[in-house]
């Protein structure tokens, strides 16, 4: 699945999007978050506090205890800051 | 059916009011809503706005249907820039139209809570000296404010 990052998650991951290819034991999007959380210190670092993490599957807000399967598109970003 | 718009260019806010009445005899409120970045007492140079694309307009739509679906609301605008925006200038307008003020004014303010807890959009801040100060940090009161409307879903 495609995975996109945005703000300071974005700067510590270190790269706007990637593929990516979890194994079959990830299913929710906090099981992503905590496997995410392993890939290197950019992904430590941006994953560290994972309450703090926002998350999109296919550009609609969703939960950390929600099933990633079905999903193409998977976003993480800090709480947002418009208006 | 709302108009969203996410754009770099500024807007003219008062032609996007005016222009939800034009031509209309049932609109017997329009009330609008401008935010505007500001130095925070000359220590800001401009905010840097990141967006989400795609969900950014997304999630716009679904705040307004929300709206819609509470309020009978005639039309509704609502545009969000993103890009490096300096002070004095306009970041957002929401604007309503309605057969009454009470609904329009209640549907403006909903509107920008819920802009501002659930569009996805996430400012940093440009010091007056050059230097980035780094990602503005979401405020609790602002998620009180969207809270007072009820669950979003």
């Amino acid at each position: 699945m495609k995975a996109v990052y945005f703000a300071w998650v974005r700067e510590r991951v270190g790269k706007a999007e990637e593929e990516l290819e979890p194994p079959s034991t990830v299913t929710t999007v906090g099981d992503l978050i905590a496997w995410l959380a392993a890939q290197g210190d950019g992904y430590a670092h941006a994953f560290e506090k994972p309450s703090t993490i926002r998350a999109a599957l296919d550009k609609v807000h969703t939960r950390h205890e929600a099933a990633l399967a079905g999903a193409t598109e998977v976003a993480f970003f800090p709480p947002m800051t418009g208006g | 059916m709302a108009t969203i718009r996410v754009q770099r260019e500024d807007f003219d806010a008062g032609a996007e009011a005016a222009a939800l009445a034009r031509g209309r005899s049932d609109v017997g409120a329009v009330v609008s809503f401008i935010g505007y970045c500001r130095d925070e007492g000359g220590r800001l140079a401009a905010l840097e706005l990141e967006h989400y694309p795609g969900m950014a307009e997304a999630e716009m739509a679904r705040v307004a249907r929300q709206a819609e679906a509470r309020w009978p609301l005639i039309a509704v605008t609502a545009i969000h820039r993103f890009g490096k925006i300096a002070p004095g200038e306009q970041i957002v307008c929401v604007a309503v139209a309605a057969v009454h003020r009470g609904e329009a004014f209640a549907a403006a303010e909903m509107l920008m809570d819920f802009l501002k807890t659930r569009a996805p959009f996430w400012k940093r801040a440009i010091r007056a000296d050059g230097a980035v100060e780094g990602w503005v940090e979401a405020k609790g009161d602002d998620d009180s404010a969207a809270a007072r409307w009820g669950a979003a879903g």
